[in-house]
């Protein structure tokens, strides 16, 4: 065993020690460690996935001294350490472009409280990504809910908390059908471990044994993910959750916590259950019509808001309904298409959260589009970053919407009878995102009123007054086009690491 | 064959019941504090269920004693352990929302979600 094998253990060691650290330093102190923890978690992924791109293989790393079937195990192929990388680089950008708001709207007693919560948050993403024993990856679930509510209440007011305790409310539902689901699980197999589940499972369904208590595990466990991810008709909690919360919260939450929940999801599709078995049934139907209602659904509410905070959470709604329709498409190319969409979704969404910050800045701190009017001049990084990302989500060429956007309808065409229905949500969809990303950046590019000017406090900010923000807008902005330029070699590390997942 | 399995199945198909109430009333009921009593009913029959899919009748406790090391006398001790992490999970999610229940009483001086929600809306916050 090389020494670069150890690094996933070190990472989620790391991060989990570096949350009690960060209480009892100071607020300085705590900043710099976290963001050296998480550019050091980056780096380690990075080495780790070049080493199993090298190899060819996926391997097995023990937790302990015990072997498979009683021990603890972690696996770590290409996939998983992909998106490893990709989680601890938007989770850097997403830290550092929201310093200024954080020290703004945080008590300053509570700044290395934040910390806390990131470095949890951080630890279980990492956790859940490599986890190879189901029990496992429910613990760290729960510290994935419990840091980010602490994430999203940080800030206090009172719309905060009453956003935390819906969020808590609707995890807590997803989070006993989950444990419910894996106790029918481990009822029915008796193993713990994710290969060794599939082992029992494909024996089980051979034999023709208990078909019924298999398909109530698979539908607990995945209607569980899919409220704590904001599925479309459980997603109640999330605007308020994501709308009012400080600018990295919003961020961290729409572009990360989730998708955990959706990795985890098509960990149990792919590796527990098998894909096939998960294919024949029904349960992927279920979530296909879930989320091609959650793509309309989510786009008309968003043209409906007022705020441009709660627009793009809103606008999540509909993404997340993009990538449950790749997985209810039940084929390994609607797969890869929710795969790459799940990074290309992340990259956009958090670049998007901290360019509204930026322009809502310069307009006396409104996320009111009327006080928006002409918020791209006064603020120019910003307004060019939010254009790029809305592009981005609409899918033009160039950026990685784009690509997502040509996936999901690539994968449609191959399905017998969900095409039509895939196509026709696509492309209302897609002309709903033009409506309200294209409707706010007119908006955010019309020459403001001199009315409006006398009345509130507009500042202007040019990209030399805030380095930090300014940089990680311009790195955003250059992910989101390495990811649509590069994409053939994004889909090859994933088509690679899903071969190798199973 | 479905009566008779649920009754012979009696403890399993109680702790379905106590799931059932359990989630209701945590997805239902408009007081934090019964949302919370719901939460725990719903783990604790998750619980049940748990370690009663490791009970063998007449085995012991899984802890050796008199140099007893037969697998046939003891019951499954590892849904019992996971009844024990579980349990530690819920403790620590109980107390994250009873804190949060404490800070919004301490603001609207009320427990009932929905009124804090129109009374956040009135406010225009």
């Amino acid at each position: 065993m090389t020494f670069v094998q150890n690094f996933p253990f070190i990472c989620i060691i790391m991060t989990l020690f570096g949350g009690p650290l960060s209480s009892i330093l100071g607020r300085k102190k705590a900043k710099v460690l976290n963001t050296a923890i998480i550019t050091a978690v980056g780096l380690m992924n990075l080495a780790v996935l070049s080493f199993v791109i090298g190899t060819g293989e996926s391997y097995v790393y023990s937790m302990g001294h015990f072997p498979a079937p009683w021990g603890n195990e972690i696996r770590i192929g290409v996939l998983e350490a992909l998106m490893a990388v990709f989680f601890s680089v938007i989770m850097l950008l997403s830290i550092l472009g929201g310093v200024k708001e954080r020290e703004e709207q945080i008590e300053e007693s509570k700044q290395n409280l934040y910390y806390i919560m990131v470095n949890l948050l951080l630890s279980s993403l990492i956790a859940l990504i490599y986890t190879n024993d189901i029990f496992t990856a429910y613990v760290f679930v729960e510290i994935n809910t419990i840091s980010a509510c602490g994430l999203i209440m940080i800030r206090q007011n009172g719309r905060t908390i009453v956003a935390g305790t819906r969020y808590m409310i609707m995890s807590l539902l997803g989070s006993g059908m989950l444990l419910l689901g894996i106790s029918f699980l481990y009822g029915l197999t008796g193993e713990l471990l994710m290969s060794n589940i599939h082992e029992a499972v494909v024996k089980i369904v051979a034999e023709g044994r208990y078909h019924d208590p298999l398909i109530v595990s698979l539908g607990l466990m995945s209607i569980g993910l899919a409220i704590k991810s904001a599925l479309f008709p459980f997603h109640a909690w999330l605007p308020d959750a994501y709308g009012y919360s400080t600018v990295s919260s919003s961020a961290i939450l729409s572009s990360l916590v989730s998708k955990g929940y959706v990795f985890l999801l098509i960990k149990i599709f792919y590796r527990v259950i098998g894909f096939d078995i998960v294919a024949r049934s029904h349960i992927i139907d279920v979530l296909f019509v879930f989320g091609v209602m959650g793509m309309i659904m989510g786009s008309v509410s968003a043209i409906r808001q007022s705020s441009i905070s709660r627009m793009i959470a809103y606008s999540s709604v509909a993404q997340i309904g993009y990538i449950y329709m790749g997985l209810g498409l039940g084929s390994t190319v609607g797969l890869e298409a929710t795969l790459y969409h799940v990074i290309s979704h992340a990259a956009t969404k958090s670049l998007l959260f901290i360019a509204a910050s930026g322009l809502t800045e310069v307009s006396d701190d409104s996320t009111d589009f009327f006080d928006l009017t002409g918020a791209g001049y006064r603020n120019k990084l910003a307004g060019l970053a939010f254009t790029a990302g809305s592009l981005s989500m609409v899918g033009t060429p160039l950026f990685a919407g784009f690509i997502s956007k040509l996936l999901f309808a690539e994968a449609g065409i191959g399905h017998t009878y969900k095409t039509l229905p895939t196509m026709i949500a696509l492309a209302i969809s897609t002309v709903l995102n033009t409506i309200y990303f294209m409707k706010t950046v007119i908006r955010l590019y019309t020459p403001e009123r001199q009315k409006v000017e006398e009345k509130k406090h507009f500042t202007r900010i040019h990209w030399w007054n805030e380095p930090l923000k300014s940089a990680t807008l311009v790195c955003f902005i250059a992910l989101n086009l390495v990811l649509g330029l590069g994409s053939a070699r994004i889909l090859f590390l994933i088509r690679n690491g899903l071969r190798m997942f199973g | 064959m479905q009566i008779s399995g649920l009754i012979t199945n009696y403890q399993e198909a109680a702790a379905m019941i106590l799931f059932c109430i359990g989630f209701s009333n945590l997805l239902l009921q408009k007081n934090l504090i019964k949302k919370i009593i719901g939460l725990n009913i719903m783990d604790t029959a998750v619980y049940l269920f748990l370690a009663l899919k490791g009970y063998i009748e007449g085995l012991k406790a899984p802890i050796v004693v008199n140099g007893v090391q037969s697998v046939n006398a003891y019951i499954n001790p590892i849904p019992s352990g996971l009844v024990l992490t579980g349990i530690v999970v819920s403790v620590s999610v109980t107390a994250l929302m009873l804190s949060l229940t404490i800070r919004l009483y301490h603001r609207y001086h009320t427990l009932d979600l929905d009124e804090i929600s129109t009374r956040l809306e009135k406010e225009g916050l």
